[in-house]
Parts: C-alpha cells; structure tokens; sequence
C-alpha cells in the first residue's frame, strides 16, 4: 500500500516499494501561479535531502524544488515538457514532478502525514 | 512578508474581497494576482479589459509662471510645444544623464502640467523636483489620489457605460473630465487604455459600476508586468537606472530634436557627448529559443562564449506564447537576429536578439 508523505516545503512523496513519487501541493502550485516551464532532474541523479532536484518556472519567478529525503532520481515526468501547467491543474496526480529510489526509508519517519501538513499550512 | 513601513493601497479591502494575493513592489502591499491568475488575467486584458489599482504610482501637479521653465530644466523637454491636454514621456536625467525617473509629463493649462511618476522613485523625484524649483517660480503639489488604469479593447466600451465618455481624448492625452480628476488616455500595456487619478469615494463608485460589466477584471501586478514586457515597456529599477541614459535606452525618440541640440535640461551635456562617441550598449528585445524563461540578470555571451550583456527583464509572455526578455547588448550585437546565449543556472539558452515589441502595439492615435 503506497503512504504519502508531505515536507514543510509543500512538497508530497507517495512511497511504494522504496520508491518515492514526488511532487509540489495544491497549496504551493496556489502560491507559484500559473506555471510555464519545468526543468527536470536526469535520470540517474543522486540526490542528498535538501539539493534542489527540479525548478519550476511561473510566468513571474523561477522557484527551486528540493529533494525531500536522500535517493536516486529513476524517472522524471516527461509530459510536463509539453504541458508545465499539469502541475496547475493536477498537482497531486498527473503533475507529479519525479521518482527516487529512497537511499533511508529512515527518513520518512521526519516527514509529515497529511492532517500534520493541514495543521502546518492552517 | 511586509515590513511595518509597508504602505496600504485605499482600496485594499476591495482587493481582499476579490481575492487577490498581496506581495511587495516598491514599498507598496499590492495584489499580485486575482483567482483566475496571471496568464487568464493577462489575456483577459489583450482580449477585454483589465482593471488596475496603480495608487502607488505618484501624481504631482506643477503649476505657476514658472513651471514649464522648471520641466524644461529638469527633463529633456520642451513643456511650452506640448498643446494643451497633450502628455510627453520623458524622464529626469542627472548630470551625467542616467535615468532618475521615467514619467508622463501631461499639460493641463498655460501654466499646470500633471506629472506621473514611479511609485519607487516618488519620494526621491519630489526631493529632486523641489531642490530645482528653488529657481523657478513654481509649485510642485503631489495628489492624493486613488490611481486607476482601465487597459484593453474594450476600455472605452467600459468607461462609456459607466458615463465616461472618451471618444475625443487620443493616445497620450489627459483631460480633467470632473472636478479633481486627472484621465489619460496611455498606459502600461500595449493596449488602448486609460489611467484615472480621482478621490477614494469617487473611485469606489467608478470600480463597482466597472466591475459590474462582465467585460471588465480586476488584473494584478503580475499581468501587469508580462503585458509591458511584451508590449516592449521599460521597468524603471529594472531596465532603466540612474546608470543607463536615454540613448543607450533606445529611448531618443522621447527627446525633440530641438530639445537635443539646444536644451538646457541636467544632462545636456553629458548626453550630447554620449551621443557623438555612440552608447557602448543598446537596450533590445530577447526571445529565447524553447520554453524555458530567462530572467533578469542573466549574463549573456556572444557565440564566441564572450560576454555581451545582460538581461534586465524576462519572463513568460502569455499573448506571445513563448517566453520573453529584454537586456543590453554591446552595440555591434543589437541587430535583430543576432544569435546569443544567457546564462541560465550554469547551462547555455540560445537567444536571439529581437525587435521590439514582442506584441503590437493598439493604441488608439485617431
């Protein structure tokens, strides 16, 4: 069974089978705007908690998405080169921004669970 | 967040019951953005109309014998050949010619010119303003107003609703329609539009019989800043500063030819010999290649990998469908076309040097 996760950053992790897909939350896709590039992480890519794995590009700012947890980028969402605004409409869903081979599951046990991350944005 | 010293727009509880996202710009808490957000709010603008709260923006009244003389002296102006309603943009130039301030210069009577400043430099052009108005027999007033923009095709449909009639004022002209009201026909946007300084309780009256046309929207700064980039506009602070001058601007079809050769405005000189050597940079259009933004402060290089300028203003242009920039380049690299590439985070994106504006200009000239 897939557990999602969220970071004080406004990002979510689902978690299955020690691979995390990642993406930004409603709230914070709210705060960026309408967004119209996506520059995406290489496969390949180990990442430590903290560097920043992807920027998003509203019409106004460019915004860093930091890897959340330690890992290795396995998959980056190609349909958002072609439609930035999926992270928009669905950003929870089809606008996720990619997949990590988690290096600690360890470290989930930091992250939030959905009713922390409501309290935490109010 | 907003510091304690951060000024209120009058109209802000309207704003906050329209939803808007509040940010700072120039000392000011203004609305970013609205609910539909800026890409809807910048094409509603091009399509319809959009609505803007630009009381930041500060509005001076220079009245007396002297007060064409005073402009004259502080812009590269010729205030006495504007016909009465005519507006000029122009700007305050210091000693060496770089750009205090860029504004719309409006003649109202013989002896009263409105002017329209930048909400960042108010205090300083006020403090500029008065300092040469020692000289002259003038008086410098600034307004208190509520400052309206109604931007887009159907602007004047809007306004005719609402009782304003604007059939005879064209582009760059400004009337005083009712008793305190200052109304212009120009703007910020590329598009035929209006700017209205007038009382807080006659603005609100004005807003809620706008926005109760389905054509008019409230648009935010955000919009407001991706529809003068592609119009081709410069941002005062971001493209114009105290340090660039109104030749390497591109900017010299402001200044008469009169004016150049023979005015006696701060700066004279100094742009006189900028314009015998020739400016070093030129401000140009940038459109770079793909999806990805290139914002201001990037550096640019030539193919060459040598440096070429720099970006000043970038961004994504909704009505164009790419992405848009301006900056300065070197002289010799200004032509439209010339291929260079900005620094983006490390990686190489091409851009080509483009002409001015990304979108046309629709302004209504009679």
């Amino acid at each position: 069974m897939a557990k999602t996760y969220f970071t004080e950053d406004h990002e979510w992790l689902r978690v299955e089978g020690g691979v995390a897909t990642v993406g930004i939350t409603d709230y914070a896709q709210e705060q960026l705007g309408d967004l119209v590039f996506v520059e995406l992480p290489e496969i390949g890519r180990k990442l430590a908690k903290g560097d920043t794995a992807v920027v998003v590009e509203s019409v106004k700012a460019a915004s860093d998405v930091y890897a959340p947890v330690d890992g290795e980028i396995t998959e980056a969402n190609a349909s958002l080169s072609a439609d930035p605004s999926l992270v928009n409409s669905a950003a929870t869903g089809d606008g996720w921004l990619w997949r990590m081979k988690l290096a600690d599951e360890g470290q989930l046990d930091s992250l939030m669970d959905e009713a922390a991350y409501k309290a935490h944005i109010g | 967040m907003t510091g304690e010293d951060t000024r209120h727009l009058p109209l802000e509880d309207l704003h906050k019951a329209a939803g808007a996202r509040f940010g700072a710009f120039a000392g000011w808490s203004m609305p970013l953005t609205y609910p539909p957000g800026v890409m809807k709010e910048h094409l509603h603008t091009r399509e319809h109309a959009g609505l803007f709260d630009i009381s930041h923006m500060k509005l001076f009244e220079v009245s007396g014998p002297g007060a064409a003389a005073l402009l004259d002296r502080a812009c590269p102006l010729d205030a006495d050949a504007l016909g009465i309603s005519q507006s000029k943009y122009t700007f305050f130039l210091n000693e060496a010619a770089g750009i205090i301030d860029d504004l719309i210069v409006t003649r109202l009577g013989d002896d009263r010119f409105m002017v329209v400043a930048n909400a960042g430099n108010a205090v300083e052009d006020e403090k500029h303003l008065r300092a040469l108005a020692a000289d002259f027999d003038a008086k410098i007033e600034p307004l208190d107003h509520v400052f309206l923009a109604i931007q887009g095709p159907e602007a004047w449909a809007a306004l005719s609703r609402a009782g304003i009639e604007t059939g005879s004022l064209l582009f760059m002209h400004g009337i005083e329609p009712r008793q305190n009201w200052f109304m212009s026909r120009s703007g910020y946007t590329g598009e035929d539009g209006f700017e209205i300084g007038l009382p807080e309780k006659d603005a609100r009256d004005l807003v809620a019989i706008l926005l109760g046309d389905e054509r008019v929207q409230w648009i935010g700064l955000a919009a407001r800043d991706s529809l003068r980039l592609e119009a081709g506009l410069c941002l005062h602070g971001q493209d114009l500063t105290p340090e660039i001058d109104p030749a390497s601007a591109g900017l010299m079809w402001a200044i008469p030819k009169e004016v150049r050769a023979s005015g006696h405005f701060i700066g004279a000189d100094a742009l006189r010999s900028i314009i015998e050597r020739g400016p070093s940079q030129k401000r140009v259009g940038l459109k770079p290649d793909g999806r990805q933004p290139v914002r201001a402060g990037a550096a640019l290089v030539d193919a060459g990998g040598n440096p070429a300028g720099h970006v000043t203003s970038g961004g994504f242009g909704p009505s164009s469908g790419h992405p848009v920039a301006m900056g300065f380049v070197n002289t010799g690299l200004a032509k439209a076309g010339t291929k260079l590439f900005a620094d983006v985070r490390g990686a190489k994106i091409p851009v080509d040097v483009a002409s001015l504006p990304f979108t046309p200009h629709r302004y209504r000239k009679g």
